[in-house]
This record gives structure tokens, C-alpha cells and sequence, in this order.
């Protein structure tokens, strides 16, 4: 007997267990849930999960925690004040209130971090997949052009992309997304190489499925959960690059609240008020940690999966 | 639907690292014929197999189905005639998709429509109920996955099924299943088979006639009967024979279990 999907508690549990799934949809969510399920049992994985949250819960309710002018307006009499009532973190060396500009902040570094993944993971895909499912001089060209792009080192490639294209955020997320994709290149050629001769992707040329048909119903859907790994554990990588930018001044202006910006304006007062260059370093480090404790969580819950 | 195959040739590689996986292999299968290839690994039955389903393209020689030859790249109608079942059901079905949606992709790619009614009757045609319809790969029996396999390949209608030894990664009680599946199938579906196999004994249950391959070549065509009854020509072939003790359809072999003690 199929439980209904109304049933609370146990019996939903049931119908997304059910090993006969009555429909497409209670199919794809049982599948969802037993990968749910894999994962959950990985302790550091859920507190990196957890981490992960709280950075968008942060970020999503930033006008809630603080009034977004106290994060920008300047008030000189109020300078590198210490923790307080008005001002939990303290203020930096231009009065603004540290904890609004820490959860703005988090703002731009989601936005960075998504950015960097819509541009990543479809260049590393695009190259990837038609080099490992083609070969011969198709995958030639394109690893070499990935080749390319790897002999450079990732933070210099960066600053020159920031230094030509002129400091920004934008210019940051660029730069970072044209010296990250090239890992993602080759994870995709490996894994499509791997499945390329495998039984069913013969069975589909056999109905007569096009190359583009095979690549994106029967390739992508098997690259797509190490790549998203790959991602995660390369986030903490992709944040402490555009912090650096914004620490060297080629990432996010002033007076944009960005972490990295913000670790570089406390370096002066390090010793004297070291929450104005502590605090933000240490939602740096988090955020950083949270992303690799989740990548990490990810792939033992695949590779547990079997 | 007739296969027709004159003096074809697959090779790998060129010049000096050139290696021709079958040889100047000629067979003609008749309409709802069911036709066997035997021999060792290695000895080109799948090449030639792969070759027939345009999955490898041939060097030298004619491939004609139907009385047409065929080129080097199929046409979407040609690829319709000819499906086949892999050797190897934990390999043919794609992990991430429910029965469902392997049933469904051929239904798209030739534009059939009434992709719903197709995928449960294909389903009930090889003894697969609607229980089975979104299940996963990993939730289901090899022999329930080699079922779906043929129900794939039977979903598009071919005149032609390619059979490559569909049953050698399978318990033995599952063997029979699926090979009486296979016969009761050809039999209502009127489809010409060409199987390859090892088993001399799989072979002769669903095939009349056999052809045995050695080092890529074809050296005997013989029928199921005779080579039951040992009746064979080449030195090969007695010894793949030979080699096949308990190939004996008469069930001579089965006093063995008889003689042999059985331990509690």
C-alpha cells in the first residue's frame, strides 16, 4: 500500500523509501531523500552544512541584524571603538559598525561565490565533455587551451586580469572564474572517458541518440556530482582569492563592506584595535572551513553510495 | 528481416600495428532466423556483432540488412531495425535512471508518441509489472535488469535483435528464464536473432543455426543438431567441443548429479 504524500512523519518517510515508487516524481525525491539520508550521518559534513546556511541566513536577513547605513555611514567620533551594546563588534577606523558590515559583507562574498560557479562549472563542462567523449584532435586542441590556462599561477593570472580590467567586483569574479575552470576541464574529460565506452551510452547510439542528446541526458547527469564536489571544496580556494584581491585593493572599493577589504584596512591598527582586522578574518576562515567540511561531507556520502 | 554480411573486415590500427579483430566473415541470416556465433574470447563474434549493429565501422566488405547496405553512418530509421541486448545488464542500463526513463529515451529520439502506454506495454511484454516502472538499476535483480534491457531494445519495434551474450552474467536458474523470455519473443515478435555466445549449450537452445569463429574468422557453419550430436568437420570445433563437456542436450551429463554425494 503507497502511503499518500499528506501523511506526516513516519509515513512520508515510508513513501520516499518505497522501493516501488508509483511515479516520476516519488522516484527523483526517494532518490533525493536516501542521498539526504547518506549525508546526514557525516557529522562534519552537517556542520559544514550548517555553516553554509547560516552564511545565507546572514546574508538573506543582513537589513534585519543591522541597518544597512550603519555599515557605510561614516561617524568619526565613534572610531575603533571596542565591543559594546550599539556596537557588538566594535566600529572600524572610520566609525562604521563592524558586525553590519561583516553581514553585508557576506553578501558579496555569496556573490562572488555564485558568480564564480555559473561561469566555472559551464566553461569546464563545455570543454570537458566534447574532449574526453570526441578525443582525437578535438581533445587535443581543447586540453592543450586548458593547459594553457593552468601554467599560469591562479592569484598573479588574477592580479593582471584586475590590473588590466581595473579594480572591481565584477573584475575579481572574472579573474577568478578565468584561472579556475581548467580543473573542472579535466574532471569532466576524465569522467566522461570513463564512461564513454561503457554499455549504455552504446545502447543510446544504437536508438540513434545525437552526440549532443548521449553528452547532456547520459554524460552530464554522471559528471555533474563530482564537479558540484570539486566546486565545494574549491569554494574556500574561490573566497580567499577574492579576498586577497580585495586585501591587495584590486577586488571590491572602498567603501564596499568586503571581507577581505576589511582585513586590509585593520592590518594598520592590527595591534591596538585587532577586532577591525580579527573579526573579519575569522569570518573569512568560517566561511572557508564551512565550505570544505560540506565538500568533504558531499563526496564520502557519493562515494558511500556506490 | 534478413542480415547479409559478405567478406567483411574490421581491422584496429594501421600500418604495422594494424589487427584485423574479424576476417573476410560472410553469413547470411534469413528472416526470423535465429542464428548463432560460438567461439573463445578473442575470436572476433562480438566485432562482428558490433559491426552488424553499426556500432564499429567495417574496413572491407558489405554489411546488408534487409537487402540494403549499409553505409557508415545509419540513418535514424536504419538504427530502428537493428537493437541488441549487452552481455552485460549491470552495464547496459544507466545508474541514474529509473526504468522509466531508460524505456522512454528511445521513444523521443524516433518521435513516437504515447510514450506511456509503450513504456508499461514493453514492460508487461517481457514479465515486468508497473511495481518495476520508476525503479532505479540498483534496486532491481540482474535478471530483472536484463529484462528491462531487452524491453529497450524492444521498444523501438526492430525486425532484427542482436543478442551479445545475454545471459553469461547470470545465475543459471536466471539463464533459462531469460533465454525461454528470448524464444517465446522471437517467436510472437516473428524477429530475426543473431547471438553470440561461448556456451555452446545457450546457444543451441534458441539458435538453429551456428557458425564457429576462430582468431576472427568464421571456420565452420554447422546447425544446432549437428553439432549436438558431435557432428562436426573442423579440428576447432571438436575441440571447442571438447571443451564444453556438459554441453549435451540429451541430458546425459544430469546422471552427475546423481553420482555426485551431497553434503548436508
Amino acid at each position: 500500500m503507497t502511503a499518500t504524500r499528506t501523511g506526516a512523519g513516519p509515513t512520508l518517510r515510508a513513501w520516499l523509501l518505497d522501493p516501488a515508487p508509483a511515479s516520476r516524481r516519488q522516484a527523483r525525491l526517494g532518490g533525493w531523500f536516501r542521498a539526504w539520508l547518506a549525508f546526514q550521518r557525516n557529522t562534519l559534513g552537517m556542520v559544514g552544512l550548517a555553516i553554509v546556511v547560516l552564511l545565507v541566513v546572514i546574508a538573506a536577513g543582513a537589513p534585519l541584524i543591522a541597518d544597512p547605513s550603519t555599515a557605510l555611514t561614516q561617524v568619526l567620533e565613534d572610531r575603533l571603538q571596542p565591543s559594546s551594546w550599539a556596537h557588538p563588534f566594535g566600529t572600524d577606523e572610520l566609525g562604521r559598525d563592524i558586525m553590519a558590515r561583516m553581514a553585508f559583507g557576506a553578501r558579496i562574498t555569496l556573490t562572488i561565490v555564485l558568480l564564480v560557479s555559473l561561469i566555472v562549472v559551464p566553461i569546464g563542462l563545455a570543454i570537458g565533455l566534447p574532449a574526453g567523449y570526441f578525443g582525437g584532435w578535438i581533445d587535443a586542441v581543447l586540453m592543450r587551451l586548458t593547459d594553457i590556462f593552468l601554467a599560469f599561477p591562479r592569484l598573479i593570472l588574477a592580479l593582471a586580469f584586475a590590473a588590466a580590467l581595473g579594480p572591481g567586483i565584477e573584475n575579481a569574479v572574472i579573474a577568478i572564474a578565468l584561472t579556475a575552470w581548467p580543473p573542472y576541464a579535466r574532471l569532466a574529460r576524465a569522467e566522461t572517458m570513463t564512461r564513454r565506452r561503457s554499455e549504455f551510452i552504446q545502447a543510446a547510439e544504437l536508438q540513434g541518440a545525437s552526440h549532443l542528446r548521449i553528452i547532456a541526458t547520459q554524460i552530464v547527469p554522471l559528471c555533474l556530482p563530482s564537479v558540484i564536489i570539486r566546486l565545494t571544496l574549491d569554494m574556500a580556494g574561490i573566497i580567499l582569492t577574492a579576498a586577497g584581491l580585495g586585501f591587495l585593493g584590486l577586488g571590491a572599493q572602498p567603501p564596499s563592506p568586503e571581507w577581505g577589504a576589511m582585513v586590509s584596512t585593520g592590518r594598520a591598527v592590527l595591534l591596538d584595535q585587532w577586532w577591525v582586522a580579527t573579526l573579519p578574518g575569522i569570518a573569512i576562515f568560517i566561511t572557508s572551513l564551512g565550505f570544505n567540511l560540506l565538500g568533504d561531507g558531499l563526496r564520502d556520502a557519493a562515494s558511500g553510495r556506490g | 528481416m534478413s542480415i547479409d554480411l559478405h567478406q567483411v573486415t574490421v581491422t584496429y590500427g594501421k600500418g604495422a600495428k594494424r589487427f584485423d579483430a574479424a576476417r573476410n566473415v560472410s553469413l547470411s541470416v534469413g528472416a526470423g532466423e535465429a542464428f548463432g556465433l560460438v567461439g573463445e574470447s578473442g575470436s572476433g563474434k562480438s566485432t562482428v556483432l558490433r559491426a552488424v549493429a553499426g556500432l564499429i565501422a567495417h574496413a572491407e566488405g558489405r554489411v546488408m540488412l534487409a537487402g540494403a547496405e549499409m553505409g557508415r553512418k545509419r540513418t535514424t530509421a536504419q538504427r530502428k531495425m537493428v537493437q541488441m541486448v549487452f552481455q552485460d545488464p549491470y552495464g547496459s542500463l544507466h545508474p541514474n535512471q529509473t526504468v522509466d526513463q531508460t524505456l522512454s529515451m528511445p521513444i523521443a529520439i524516433h518521435k513516437l508518441g504515447d510514450a506511456d502506454r509503450r513504456v508499461s506495454a514493453a514492460l508487461e511484454e517481457v514479465g515486468m509489472g508497473p511495481t518495476h516502472r520508476f525503479r532505479y538499476p540498483h534496486q532491481l535483480s540482474g535478471g530483472q535488469r536484463q529484462r528491462i534491457a531487452i524491453a529497450r531494445a524492444l521498444i523501438l519495434e526492430p525486425r532484427i535483435l542482436l543478442l551479445d551474450e545475454p545471459t553469461s552474467a547470470l545465475d543459471v536458474s536466471v539463464q533459462a528464464e531469460i533465454l525461454n523470455l528470448l524464444s517465446r519473443l522471437r517467436r510472437d515478435l516473428g524477429l530475426t536473432l543473431l547471438m553470440v555466445s561461448h556456451d555452446l549449450a545457450v546457444i543451441a537452445h534458441l539458435c538453429d543455426r551456428i557458425a564457429v569463429m576462430n582468431r576472427g574468422e568464421i571456420v565452420e557453419t554447422t546447425t544446432a543438431d549437428a553439432l549436438a550430436a558431435g557432428d562436426v568437420q573442423n579440428p576447432y570445433t571438436q575441440q571447442l567441443l571438447r571443451s564444453n563437456k556438459g554441453f549435451d542436450p540429451s541430458g546425459g551429463d544430469l546422471d552427475l548429479l546423481d553420482a555426485v554425494p551431497i553434503r548436508g
